[in-house]
């Protein structure tokens, strides 16, 4: 964010607390005999971010950090076990349980990773798209719809007369369009989109994203980018938030986040990757792997690999503060080590 | 003496709606301890070349022309029987998901010292202190009694540990790597391709690391080839093909990869998509997506010439029709 204007409005997306917890225990009848615990598993512990309108926050992390389960929520796929989900001043979780949900829904729209899995293949193009808006009784039938799904491809850069054909007639990155165009059909204000461009090949990733952007140009759209690519979210996001075990590390405007990332963990990310045009320069491999989310390390959950852990990190948990405009859970910035 | 040659290799696909032809003209050299790079699109035909080397085409996909000789001996027209040995013993592979080259049933001892046993003449307690060796080597922790596990019991950076150990176990000259890292997360990747790349230097073993990530190829290989549309575009000395391409393939492609150093507000991007193989168009296969085509490229298909310090399939660097590129 520039800073350029100042808006006293309230930021169009607010998670405060967001948390997810998911039963995984083993059925009663084990429970029972076995004598095995109930297993829980914190898939998000506490999420807190804002998105302003028109802005693009990015979420990245390793599998299983959960990224995608922060994504579901915000589209209110799941309940969440505490915290909530405040979009233009409304209790979202609150409202997807009353009449005026279905409302709300039609704002908040989202595009799935596998565009081979999230289109139907029975049905065509013109039944896919026209689903949001039938479903949202925003446009009941005729001609007025087949026209709005001709204007919506054109959007996304395929032609009217697609609308007759079926999934399976569309390359990968072609069908990530129509997911796109599906998702634009009830005009919605923010889209939560969970690695769009991940299964794609790199040029058709290109296509896709800059797609996105003159969307968000001329739509005034507002983004939740779920990303494992850095390099992608590099390019996308205002803000990036990083996350890991369930929680967010940092969370900074994109300048500050890849030119002084702060957590330990940022910092490992951004060695990890490959630097393309130092050709033979090998990485700073990181040593050892995401711990069991079923059982984390008690203090910081970084800190089994973190190279600036001492004893105050294996016993406390690190709160989540901020620092020059920048929020970072960790010990070792706080004290002023790193 | 290249430890592999291709020559000129044709794989294609019989169907009842006619031969698709899914590699074309393909020539590639491998020295000894050479790591050699394959990348392109999804359906650019790099798995295929490796599949159709270490002979696992799948049917009723065949070679259809060409040869394939490691250490100048033809292995494309060897009987199962003998491809079998060489599999393994001389040619080790790694492949994508490391969950599904592992037998779930076994444990990891077991397959590791089925392999050991299979071309190597040790003993059943010589083959288990090899694999242990192995694994080791290999960067599993405690491998002793991780030996005795099952591959479920491992996390999915381990595994393709596990299957690198396997690749290795009967000292192949070549190991032909087909993604090896894709399925896993990027702090993981650079783990393995660290350890793929400096445990293969130590023993010499050649590879050929097939990918889609170009930042896997800049940091790992020797030489890269970039594949299009079942034919070779470009092949050179990767810091050349990477920073100075020679095919406006390779060079669009460089350009669409968001690049976590520089920003810019538009991504470059190469309109349309590779063409399927029952329509590559006539010409040079990239002519319609390409901003240089021109009327030779849309009639006569470019083979490999010199360009610059790269091997590039482009009308644009033909000697002798002096047009300049």
């Amino acid at each position: 964010m520039s800073g350029t204007e100042k808006k006293v409005e309230a930021p169009l997306v607010q998670a405060h607390d967001l948390a997810k917890t998911f039963d995984v225990s083993p059925p009663w009848l084990n429970r029972v005999l076995e004598r095995k615990p109930r297993l829980l598993l914190k898939a998000v512990d506490g999420v807190s971010f804002e998105i302003e309108k028109g802005k693009t926050l990015a979420l990245v992390g390793e599998s299983g950090c959960g990224k995608s389960t922060v994504a579901r929520l915000l589209v209110g796929l799941y309940e969440p076990t505490r915290g909530g989900l405040n979009f233009d001043g409304q209790d979202a979780h609150a409202v997807f349980k009353t009449p005026a949900g279905r409302q709300l829904r039609s704002r908040i729209q989202m595009i799935f990773q596998d565009p081979y899995a999230s289109l139907n293949p029975r049905w065509t193009i013109e039944d896919i798209i026209a689903e949001p808006l039938r479903e949202h009784g925003i446009l009941e039938g005729g001609a007025a719809l087949k026209e709005r799904v001709g204007e919506l491809l054109k959007s996304v850069g395929l032609s009217p007369l697609d609308m007759a054909k079926y999934p399976h007639q569309f390359s990968g990155g072609q069908r990530q369009r129509i997911s796109i165009a599906r998702a634009l059909a009830t005009e919605p204000e923010f889209l939560v989109c969970d690695e769009p461009t991940s299964a794609l090949d790199v040029s058709v990733q290109a296509q896709v994203l800059n797609i996105m952007k003159d969307l968000q140009r001329t739509r005034g759209l507002t983004y939740l980018f779920i990303s494992h690519n850095l390099a992608v979210v590099r390019h996308v996001s205002d803000q990036v938030g990083v996350m890991y075990l369930g929680r967010l590390v940092e969370l900074a405007d994109k300048h500050s986040l890849f030119d002084r990332p702060r957590h330990p963990y940022t910092r490992m990310l951004l060695d990890a990757i490959p630097k393309m045009h130092d050709t033979g320069r090998a990485r700073t491999p990181v040593s050892g792997e995401v711990p069991n989310p079923l059982n984390p390390p008690g203090g910081c959950t970084f800190h089994p690999r973190c190279p600036h852990a001492d004893a105050r990190c294996r016993s406390e948990r690190p709160e989540f503060l901020q620092f020059e405009g920048v929020r970072v859970a960790c010990h070792a910035v706080e004290e002023g080590r790193i | 003496m290249s430890l592999l040659q291709i020559k000129n290799l044709v794989v294609e696909f019989p169907g009842r709606r006619g031969t698709l032809r899914a590699l074309d003209d393909i020539s590639i050299d491998i020295a000894p301890g050479e790591i050699l790079g394959v990348v392109g699109e999804s359906g650019a035909g790099k798995s295929l070349t490796g599949a159709a080397i270490i002979g696992l085409l799948e049917p009723p996909g065949r070679v259809a022309g060409g040869q394939i000789l490691l250490e100048g001996e033809r292995i494309d027209n060897l009987p199962h029987e003998r491809m079998r040995h060489i599999r393994g013993r001389k040619i080790g592979a790694i492949f994508q998901d490391p969950l599904t080259s592992l037998n779930p049933l076994y444990t990891i001892g077991r397959q590791l010292v089925e392999t050991i046993q299979a071309h190597l003449p040790v003993t059943a307690q010589e083959a288990r202190l090899r694999a242990i060796e192995l694994l080791n080597d290999t960067g599993i922790p405690a491998a002793a009694q991780r030996i005795d596990h099952y591959p479920h019991q491992f996390s999915g950076g381990m595994r393709q540990r596990v299957v690198i150990a396997l690749a290795l176990a009967a000292e192949p000259k070549l190991i032909v790597a087909d993604e090896p890292t894709t399925a896993l997360d990027v702090s993981i990747q650079a783990q393995i391709i660290t350890l793929l790349k400096n445990i293969c230097r130590q023993r010499g073993a050649a590879v050929m690391l097939i990918t889609h990530d170009m930042g896997v190829i800049a940091e790992t290989c020797d030489r890269v080839a970039v594949m299009y549309a079942g034919r070779i575009a470009e092949i050179g000395p990767v810091h050349q093909v990477i920073n100075h391409p020679s095919h406006p393939y390779t060079a669009g492609l460089m350009a669409a990869i968001p690049d976590i150093t520089v920003e810019r507000e538009r991504l470059y991007q190469i309109d349309g998509a590779m063409p399927r193989l029952n329509a590559i168009p006539q010409g040079c296969a990239f002519n319609p997506r390409c901003p240089k085509a021109f009327d030779r490229c849309r009639q006569d298909r470019p083979d490999l010439m010199p360009a610059g310090a790269t091997r590039a399939a482009c009308w644009l660097h033909d000697a002798h029709a002096g047009v300049a590129a």
